[in-house]
């Protein structure tokens, strides 16, 4: 699954859209991933770019 | 907020408070919905503008303006300097007072405007988009309206859900960090590009001075390089090693669609602007003002399809036809040029930095420097002349 440190978040939606599937959602202040949804495609983590999300086996 | 509109655009940024601006001037009724507590804030910009573009679309105010700019310099891998000679000055703007102003801009033409106002989905009828579902104040509302505008930002899920392929690939998305920093000393008349696959490996780094001790520091990199190692260390390791004593007083990130012509930005009741729209220019990343010539035509399209009671795909077409007349072509030119200057290896800049600094200073354009860089690129010749002499 990915594990968003939210801490970290700053909240800029760039992984919002480099997902193919659609589905993470943004929050003024939260950012949430359907994680039954997700296919792993790590589109997301890599994109970021301040680190925020990552992938947990 | 009232239950019906005649149009609700999504999105307070540059792009959805000039839609809802000029859709309100031609006669509709207009919600303007954002989802930040504030207009304006954060800034997820470098805010240079070029002063012809600028003044294209709007008379500039001067608290709009936090510096002037008479000169851009590009800066090789190896340190050497070069000073395009060009006779446009520009911009460093106050994007927080800018987008704030044009918000209240479109305040004035009677558009309502609510913040913290969060658009989770649209209402279809019978197949036909009706409205949107927002989430304000913990409360759920549904918004009945003839036409959507999405002006949702890079994120543009509104589009999505209308089956608009917004998405980007990881290639086309460059990936950004600036911190705003000062205790620092510049020329505050130049914006420096760096340009070195050490520094910002398919993309660049920007250092745009808001006085002489104070700057927007940014880069942005492909999605492609930034698997490898984060935008956020390659800053951090510029300013370390150029400016070791830099406050930093604001850090933010974001991200900027540098993608091909998105040629499909209409469907039945819904329009699609700025960064949704993939409107930004892919070479420089530059939005600003692409973003508000589109959401002009977006907002008059929009209105006059609303007085006919004609919100179809095809009616709104007009808006997708006359932005293809506007920008298609310089957008693929654009495009063609990025995918070959991000290309290019350090060799290959400094190579270029060192024959265009042999030349007399009125030599050393735009033109003339994309020409030397791309000298392997005979066939991109043609799009340089036509990108840069416009």
């Amino acid at each position: 699954m990915i594990i968003v440190k939210t801490d970290l978040c700053d909240f800029c939606g760039i992984c919002v859209s480099v997902c193919p599937v659609d589905v993470i959602e943004l929050f003024e202040a939260r950012l949430v991933i359907d994680q039954q949804k997700c296919t792993a495609c790590l589109n997301c983590v890599k994109v970021c770019p301040i680190r925020v999300l990552e992938f947990d086996k | 907020m009232k239950e019906y509109y005649n149009i609700v655009v999504v999105g307070a940024g540059p792009a959805g408070s000039t839609a809802a601006r000029i859709a309100a001037q031609n006669g509709a009724k207009v919600l303007l919905l954002e989802k930040d507590r504030e207009i304006g804030i954060p800034v997820r910009c470098g805010e240079a503008v070029g002063e012809t573009g600028l003044k294209r679309i709007l008379e500039p105010k001067p608290e709009w303006i936090a510096n002037k700019i008479e000169a851009v310099r590009l800066i090789a891998p190896d340190g050497t300097i070069v000073k395009v000679y060009h006779e446009d000055i520009g911009f460093i703007l106050d994007r927080k007072r800018f987008d704030y102003d044009l918000a209240m801009m479109a305040g004035l033409q009677g558009v309502k405007v609510v913040t913290k106002a969060y658009v989770y989905g649209l209402i279809y009828e019978n197949g036909a988009i009706t409205g949107v579902k927002v989430l304000h104040l913990g409360n759920h509302f549904q918004i009945k309206v003839k036409i959507v505008i999405g002006a949702d930002g890079v994120e543009s899920r509104v589009g999505r859900w209308a089956g608009l392929k917004t998405n980007v690939r990881l290639k086309d998305m460059e990936t950004c960090v600036q911190m705003t920093v000062s205790n620092i000393k510049l020329e505050r008349s130049y914006c420096d590009f760096y340009f070195s696959n050490q520094i910002a490996p398919g993309g660049y780094l920007w250092v745009f001075p808001k006085n002489e001790h104070l700057a927007n520091i940014g880069l942005g990199i492909s999605g492609e390089h930034a698997a490898h190692k984060a935008p956020l260390l390659y800053l951090k390791e510029f300013i370390e090693k150029r400016f070791p004593e830099a406050a930093v007083l604001t850090t933010v990130a974001g991200g900027v669609p540098c993608a091909p012509f998105m040629d499909k930005v209409v469907t039945n009741g819904l329009i699609l602007v700025g960064d949704a729209a993939h409107q930004a220019n892919p070479l420089t990343g530059g939005g600003i003002i692409q973003s508000i010539i589109a959401s002009e035509i977006a907002g008059k399209v929009a209105a006059e399809a609303v007085k006919e009671n004609d919100v179809s795909e095809d009616r709104l077409s007009e808006y997708a036809k006359e932005w293809e007349k506007e920008n298609g072509s310089s957008h693929r030119r654009a495009y063609r040029l990025k995918e070959a200057v991000y290309k290019l290896t350090d060799d290959d800049l400094n190579r270029t930095a060192a024959a265009i600094s042999k030349k007399p200073p009125e030599k050393q354009t735009i033109v003339n420097i994309f020409k030397t860089a791309l000298i392997q690129h005979p066939k991109l010749i043609p799009d340089i002349i036509k990108m840069f002499l416009n």
